[in-house]
């Protein structure tokens, strides 16, 4: 937990700075470099088969099967599942709905943490566990009933009942998170603000909203995430192919390239690159925050 | 004079604030009611019903909580669960462990932040990769005739291998590699983040004793990551029992019933045979299951003086 409190830091993880104080390298652990590269390379196989064959013409596969290297490049598998699911569409209602849900999501997180953490108010306990448990919660127990609750709400097949939903989902464990975080706020600063006549109000905007900003960033940043990945609830909800996401669409047409290898490996690769490129630019933030939550 | 002034104001102030901040838990708690509460309760209801989704529900007491008990496809869903807790829990904890100690005992001190940020990425990949992504790309690496597994062991002369995943003797084997590849990216990221936790001087003192890695690694390692070990197991293993899309993808619980689990159970009542109530009953116990382990989480949690 502590990890994303103290977020800027990243020396945490890492004891060797710079080139210059590595230890003298012995043949014990050149040895274990050799093994840790290896597994390495068997952990992003699987990713560069997807690459190799999604740019491999069906020919050049037929002949020579998935594992040899492209002989050149050939963009049509990756064309053909780009327009037969309307990728550009598919990625921007995940977008939005990942936005949408990350903002929303931390907002509620914080409200409520800040009436447990900083408010300390009666019953605080019952609130974090039973949050705790719904956050436990399998969707199979809420999928039938929100698919009901959707349509009579006529939010059913529109974007806005994946935000609504997901952002209270996540909210129960942000408010678990950030209580956490809020609990351990100086209670100097807060008296001191008090005796200053500070309203509640006032103490949120301008005292424990600064501090915790980093946290609340890290947090949202994984719900961002999480949602882009969610498949069971948006699979039930968003019925219109119109409306669904990258996730719900690559599932749905998974069964369709069974006998099209290459246009297969062209969806799985499609499906991947907005998470790496995600990753890549996020990797310190999320790196950090998979101990969020995980150990205090 | 001075002094009253201040304590009644400090009272006062306290007992104003103190109300003011119950208004900010009304949208958590209205939301979580609409959201959570509400569908949870009336999942639990239905579960006492016959109900095809549309038309009137028909109560039947316990009746599909009966049929439970006697129907084999339940029974095995949780079987496969089980299994999957090995796949996602217990092997990814343990290599989890063995891979991170390796990457923060020798990677990091003898060739530095590069190569130990590659590394970590390399394992964590998975982890960021929508599970359908994922379950596209397994089932594709598996595939009978062109699939890389099967082309690999062909070329190493093994002319008739397996439909990994048409086959109910190696299908659970088969997912079960795939899920190990996707979790240890996160055990290895705790483990490893636990790790720089550790007093060094632990480490050092061991050394100087002569203790070898291996003894380190059981004497030191294991034992001062115990905390990070116990929430990594609790959090699998509730992923591993929540598992459901990769199944719905690869196997739609197939061959037969072959990997049937809990959540696939009871989409499969739910959407495919229509068979509502029964579908709520299966989930209910599932609700039931998780929130065992949740309750767990939270007081194991707060003993570790999360104090609130």
């Amino acid at each position: 937990m502590s990890t994303i409190t103290e977020g800027t830091n990243s020396k945490k993880w890492s004891p060797a700075r710079g080139k210059q104080n590595l230890k003298r390298k012995g043949l014990s652990s050149w040895l274990v470099f050799f093994v840790v590269f290896i597994i390495a390379l068997v952990w992003l196989f699987p990713l560069w088969m997807a690459v190799a064959n999604s740019v491999k013409a069906p020919k050049d596969f037929l002949l020579h099967g998935p594992l040899t290297v492209p002989h050149h490049f050939y963009w049509s598998s990756i064309r053909t599942f780009w327009s037969d699911v309307d990728f550009p569409q598919k990625l921007m209602n995940s977008t939005l709905i990942s936005l949408f849900v990350a903002i929303f999501g931390v907002i509620l997180s914080f409200l409520t943490a800040f009436a447990i953490g900083i408010g300390r108010i009666k019953g605080r306990f019952l609130v974090l566990g039973i949050f705790m448990v719904a956050f436990t919660v399998p969707q199979e127990s809420l999928v039938f009933p929100l698919f009901r609750l959707s349509i009579s709400t006529h939010l059913y097949n529109s974007i806005w009942a994946i935000i609504v939903i997901f952002s209270v989902i996540y909210s129960a464990f942000g408010t678990y998170m950030l209580s956490v975080v809020l609990s351990a706020f100086p209670q100097e600063i807060l008296e001191a603000a008090k005796v200053d006549g500070a309203s509640s109000l006032r103490i949120l905007w301008n005292v424990v909203l600064p501090i915790v900003r980093p946290t609340m960033f890290a947090l949202g940043t994984f719900f961002f995430v999480w949602v882009w990945n969610e498949y069971l609830i948006p699979l039930i909800l968003l019925a219109d192919n119109a409306n669904q996401t990258v996730s719900v669409s690559l599932g749905i047409t998974s069964g369709e390239y069974t006998s099209d290898p290459t246009t297969r490996a062209a969806a799985a690769l499609l499906g991947i690159i907005p998470s790496v490129i995600f990753y890549l630019i996020f990797q310190r933030t999320l790196s950090r925050g998979v101990t969020l939550g995980a150990v205090k | 004079m001075s002094a009253v002034t201040l304590t009644t104001k400090r009272t006062g102030s306290r007992r104003y604030s103190r109300g003011s901040y119950y208004w900010y838990i009304i949208p958590g708690l209205i939301a979580f009611v609409a959201v959570i509460g509400y569908p949870l309760f009336r999942n639990v209801q239905t579960s006492f019903t016959s109900w095809n989704g549309y038309g009137p529900q028909k109560y039947v007491g316990f009746r599909n909580y009966e049929r439970l008990m006697h129907d084999q496809s339940f029974w095995i869903s949780f079987f496969h669960a089980a299994e999957f807790i090995a796949a996602m829990s217990l092997i990814p904890t343990v290599l989890g462990l063995i891979f991170g100690a390796l990457i923060f005992d020798f990677i990091s001190p003898y060739f530095g932040q590069g190569w130990t940020t590659f590394f970590r990425a390399s394992l964590f990949m998975p982890q960021i990769i929508p599970i359908t992504a994922i379950s596209i790309l397994w089932s594709w690496l598996l595939s009978p005739n062109t699939g890389v597994f099967n082309t690999m062991l062909k070329s190493v002369g093994i002319s008739n291998p397996p439909n990994w995943l048409g086959n109910d003797h190696t299908v659970i084997f088969a997912m079960s590699i795939m899920l190990v590849w996707i979790q240890i990216g996160y055990t290895v990221t705790i483990f490893i983040t636990g790790m720089s936790r550790i007093d060094p001087a632990l480490q050092e003192a061991a050394q100087l004793d002569g203790a070898r890695w291996w003894q380190r690694f059981r004497s030191i390692t294991i034992s001062q990551l115990a905390p990070e070990i116990s929430i990594v197991v609790l959090t699998t293993t509730v992923a591993a029992v929540k598992i459901f899309a990769p199944i719905q993808i690869m196997t739609s619980g197939g061959p037969g019933n072959a990997t049937y689990v809990p959540s696939f159970y009871s989409y499969f009542n739910f959407f495919t045979t229509q068979k509502v109530g029964y579908g709520s009953a299966i989930s209910t116990v599932l609700t039931v299951i998780l929130s065992i382990i949740a309750v767990g989480m939270f007081k194991f949690q707060n003993s570790r003086g999360v104090d609130l």
